[in-house]
């Protein structure tokens, strides 16, 4: 196990050198850079910012200033599921208090946390532009509207029931 | 009511990227008529159609254009503001998905006007899949020969690029914008000097938001007088609303401009939902002003809002009913404020968490008439010395629900909430 996560780490930067070789002389570039970086990686530890700064040629602390920045970079592993329940406030008049507050006593995590088996981290954001259908939450790229407390529970439960399942079958 | 559908005819009914479903629904006429015009014309006849800038400053474009015309240095640049981050609003995302070629024709139209070859369309982070369907757009504009080298023959080349932000509320400034489309932190710099004379990389830069750029086909098309004509006499054209939170229809409209807030909500929104009565509209986005149900007859036009105190902001209509509390969701206004405010300036970052501070006090019953004093001395002082809009704007909310609804703050530092929505007693809870 631990030699194969090695390899695919590896793997992983050589695919960095070639995001960075492709950038490298466009103006601007530190930021589109990051963004596939993060796709690539799932976040951005400082050995990945430090391969970005070096292969760009732009100081360590800029990298780590974007990093920090911008909200959909992450210095940390996000779950594999991750679950955004938006507080915008057309959601909030809606009830998206409650919602967020469900799916957090129903994964034993708090907001801004990620489970301790990895699979699901737990975020607020800001509006995502979906107000026509607040209040809304999107796991990975799967927006749900319209939500209620009783739908949120029954969608959480499935995915609870599906990571179950995936373990059963590892086991 | 005249129904009049300019920016969202084609919403729903064309694939998005396809040029020529656009163009059989009658797209690239604008572009089409606007290379036999001289540059000066075009600008005049947008003097004449009274459009104002759709990203929330309602800024009349026709003067920004003529003075960016006027810039003589090149290269220029043309960027579009597509990173739709005021709260409640979704306008320009249907345009990005249902319709971007009428952007694309838009900005085409400008880099024909300023001689720019590059173009960039900055989209939001949290709008992936949207970008995409642009991106599409774009190189499908290329191959039709409508983007890209040459362009209609005419001899003029400009190129398009999607840019992908990556969630921050204030790079939805102008100067901001343009630090981040050069990969740097989106925080604010100092005006003069105007992206106009120096802004991407220190160039003149034409920027607008999405909604702007898509009503230029249009104008170029019918004429600045038409155009005008479809809204009131200083307000030209229409304007693309959202409509959410507490109303039965919710959803993007576009409307003539003149309509009043009451029509838009009653008539097009079907009223409160829930058989719940209106408590007070938020028009603007977070960054705009509450407004209570005594207002709802102004009509929605620059002079009419402005008289009242108000403005149309990005769009953004957000009914809240009678069961809310305007403590417990300027609590929600303010966090996001605190949470976005870039930290560049004292006023932005201290203010907004000092006001954040003083609402949590009165949701949990430890407030006093001496913070809401309080509360409207940091307002003033953001108001009068943030170093950019954001913060300038960020108490406009609190300051106009306390002017509307100040008795149920009173009865917050009395230890009640009406609505039963703050924690009160209970410390700590957030």
């Amino acid at each position: 196990m631990g030699t194969s996560v090695c390899n695919c780490k590896s793997e992983k930067f050589k695919q960095l050198e070639l995001i960075i070789a492709e950038h490298k002389d466009q103006p601007g570039s530190l930021i589109p850079v990051m963004h596939e970086a993060q796709e690539l990686f799932g976040y951005l530890p400082l050995e990945v910012q430090t391969v970005i700064a070096e292969g760009l040629d732009v100081p360590l602390a800029d990298v780590y200033g974007v990093a920090t920045f911008y909200s959909k970079f992450t210095l940390q592993a996000k779950g594999q599921y991750q679950i955004n329940v938006c507080l915008g406030t057309a959601c909030y008049v809606k009830g998206a208090q409650l919602i967020i507050e469900k799916v957090a006593d129903m994964l034993k995590i708090k907001v801004g946390e990620t489970s301790q088996d990895g699979l699901f981290s737990l975020d607020a954001t800001r509006c995502i532009g979906a107000c026509g259908l607040a209040p809304v939450m999107t796991v990975n790229e799967k927006v749900y509207g319209q939500l209620t407390v009783d739908k949120v529970e029954k969608i959480m439960k499935e995915y609870l029931d599906t990571v179950g399942r995936d373990k059963n079958a590892n086991a | 009511m005249e129904d009049i559908k300019i920016l969202s005819a084609r919403f729903g009914k064309i694939k998005p990227d396809s040029v020529e479903e656009y163009i059989n629904a009658g797209g690239y006429e604008g572009l089409k008529k606007a290379v036999t015009m001289q540059q000066e014309e075009i600008i005049e006849e947008m003097k004449k159609s009274n459009l104002y800038g759709r990203g929330g400053a309602a800024y009349p474009t026709g003067i920004k254009w003529e003075q960016a015309y006027a810039v003589k240095k090149d290269p220029k640049y043309l960027v579009c503001n597509a990173d739709e981050g005021e709260p409640g609003t979704f306008k320009d995302k249907r345009i990005l998905a249902e319709d971007p070629l009428l952007l694309i024709e838009g900005m085409t139209i400008g880099a024909y006007i300023m001689g720019a070859k590059e173009g960039y369309i900055y989209i939001r982070g949290e709008y992936s899949a949207i970008q995409r369907i642009v991106k599409s757009a774009i190189e499908n504009a290329k191959k039709a020969g409508y983007l890209g080298t040459n362009i209609l023959g005419k001899g003029f080349d400009f190129d398009l690029h999607v840019v992908s932000g990556a969630g921050a509320y204030v790079c939805g400034e102008n100067t901001a914008l343009v630090e981040s489309l050069e990969g740097k932190q989106g925080r604010p710099r100092q005006k003069p000097p105007y992206v106009k004379n120096c802004g991407l990389f220190q160039m003149p830069t034409i920027l607008n938001n999405v909604e702007t750029y898509s009503c230029i086909p249009c104008i170029v098309n019918v004429g600045g007088e038409r155009y005008s004509s479809f809204g009131t006499e200083f307000s030209g054209g229409t304007k693309l609303l959202c409509l959410s939170g507490n109303v039965v229809n919710r959803g993007v409209y576009e409307i003539p401009y003149g309509l009043t807030i009451r029509e838009i909500i009653y008539n097009l929104g079907g009223g409160v939902k829930d058989g719940k009565k209106l408590k007070f509209v938020h028009l603007g986005g977070s960054s705009g002003s509450c407004l209570p149900e005594s207002l709802l007859d102004t009509r929605i036009c620059y002079d009419d809002l402005k008289k009242n105190g108000l403005s149309l902001g990005s769009g953004a209509v957000l009914v809240v009913d009678d069961s809310n509390c305007v403590v417990d969701y300027l609590k929600a206004v303010m966090e996001f404020f605190e949470e976005e405010s870039c930290g560049k300036c004292t006023p932005c970052r201290e203010g907004n968490q000092r006001l954040l501070e003083l609402l949590e006090k009165l949701s949990q019953g430890r407030g006093t008439l001496a913070d809401i004093e309080k509360m409207k001395s940091i307002a003033q002082t953001m108001k009068m010395t943030s170093f950019c809009g954001l913060g300038q704007s960020a108490p406009t909310a609190l300051v106009t629900l306390l002017k509307y609804f100040e008795n149920e703050f009173i009865e917050h530092t009395a230890g009640k909430c009406a609505n039963g929505k703050c924690s009160m007693n209970s410390k700590g809870v957030n």
